[in-house]
């Protein structure tokens, strides 16, 4: 009797290696990029504010950009372009390049209403006491702006994370991609899914607990 | 440094076709709204009112859609109900998934919603006389429709960028399309540079045209 070649294989425990490896990589990928585009999008907020029309007429629109289409688009497009002008990005860079970007694009609101939310009265004070306008930004504003778009600046970061998934179509191999593999060698997917869907869940969900918490915290 | 020509006009000749997947995409969005709406409002209320296996029901419904990335629910409908002998059409597919993940954060929004408005409304209608049903339809619900509308108005937006994500399962609405024609012209960039330029058209519609319902709606 011949023996048949097989070309499925079950699950084995070199592929929980594997998604463990792909796990890391999403986790790489995002916290690089939301770390950069929080610290960019806290300059763009404040740009926005201080920035008055010519801010709204200038960067505004830029940043409109970044909201309103697709992440897949901006992902394929800029992966495209570097090469046009002569840069060699691989998908990794490349989608740290536009997660960081898109990141920055939605924390510039947040941090934008995150200054708006302090009471002008409360600047005009610390300004008499004596506080330079640097003071005034990271000892009175930061604290206070902060505090109030907290949970709105944890909803955006969720948010990243999540789309951080987007990066496959770049051939960067994160876990949706691994698992995607791993289904198409394995014919499992309930088990892959359920693996993946897990480590996101366990990562998301303890956090925007903690966020709804500090909101009800706050709004006491 | 501009080693690369472009050309313009494959993607021209094919600009109709374009328009037409635009179409498509703003009809899936659609759709998976009136859907997502329906479907939101009933978790909200079962998740307020109800306990036992329901509540349970729409309490994992809503957080597995709420922390899971979207892509992750389009597989789960794709490939996990695919692997016990369900197999829904592409079309199908994305539907499905992206009402799945409306209906869990449009459930969240309209809780939000509910909690804003006094007991006291209810109380009172429920004195005058009204039926629960009609207290509901006619007292509460259009107030809470007056505060989530802008959530809702966020949320098309939404749909319409997570249905780009028909690309990576094989639909071809807008950005499906784009990669079909760009992977026969091998015009990646000025192709999805244009499908760009028409998500944000779209974008920009939506926010325009619910911008003018708010003025119609909410006129006192």
């Amino acid at each position: 009797m011949q023996e048949s070649i097989s070309f499925f294989s079950g699950f084995t425990p070199s592929d929980l290696l594997f998604l463990g490896e792909a796990a890391w990589k999403t986790l790489l990928i995002s916290v690089l990029s939301i770390s950069i585009g929080t610290l960019l999008g806290g300059l763009f907020g404040w740009i926005l504010y201080e920035g008055k029309w010519a801010a709204a007429l200038s960067l505004n629109p830029i940043l409109d950009i970044f909201r309103s289409v697709p992440l897949i688009i901006q992902l394929v497009l800029f992966y495209n372009f570097a090469p046009i002008i002569g840069l060699n990005l691989d998908p990794f860079l490349s989608g740290v390049v536009i997660l960081t970007l898109y990141t920055a694009a939605l924390v510039a609101q947040v941090a934008r209403a995150g200054i708006e939310a302090v009471a002008p009265s409360m600047r005009w004070t610390s300004r008499s006491l004596g506080l330079s306008y640097w003071q005034d930004i990271f000892y009175i504003v930061l604290p206070i702006g902060g505090r109030a778009v907290f949970p709105a600046w944890i909803g955006v970061v969720l948010g990243v994370m999540k789309d951080s998934a987007l990066v496959s179509v770049l051939g960067y191999v994160e876990l949706l991609k691994a698992s995607q593999i791993l289904i198409t060698r394995t014919q499992e997917p309930f088990l892959i899914l359920a693996l993946a869907g897990a480590f996101y869940f366990a990562l998301s969900y303890p956090i925007s607990r903690y966020a709804t918490k500090f909101e009800e915290r706050w709004a006491k | 440094m501009f080693d690369y020509n472009f050309h313009w006009r494959p993607v021209l000749k094919s600009l109709p076709d374009l328009i037409q997947a635009g179409l498509v995409t703003l009809e899936i969005a659609v759709l998976s709204m009136i859907i997502g709406i329906l479907l939101g409002l009933c978790l909200a209320l079962i998740r307020m009112h109800m306990s036992g296996p329901l509540k349970w029901f729409a309490v994992s419904w809503i957080e597995i859609a709420r922390n899971t990335p979207a892509l992750f629910q389009l597989f789960f409908f794709g490939f996990g109900l695919g692997a016990v002998g369900i197999n829904l059409s592409p079309f199908t597919i994305i539907l499905a998934g992206l009402c799945f993940n409306c209906a869990g954060y449009l459930a969240e929004n309209f809780r939000g919603g509910f909690q804003a408005v006094p007991v006291t409304q209810l109380n009172a209608a429920r004195c005058l006389g009204m039926t629960a049903w009609q207290t509901y339809t006619r007292i509460i619900i259009p107030q809470v429709f007056r505060i989530v509308y802008h959530p809702i108005t966020n949320q098309m937006v939404w749909a319409v960028l997570m249905s780009s994500l028909g690309m990576l399962i094989g639909f071809r609405e807008l950005s499906g399309e784009t990669q079909f024609f760009a992977s026969r012209t091998f015009r990646i960039f000025e192709y999805f540079a244009v499908t760009a330029i028409i998500y944000y058209v779209i974008v920009k519609i939506i926010l325009g045209v619910s911008r003018l319902l708010a003025m119609r709606l909410f006129r006192y």
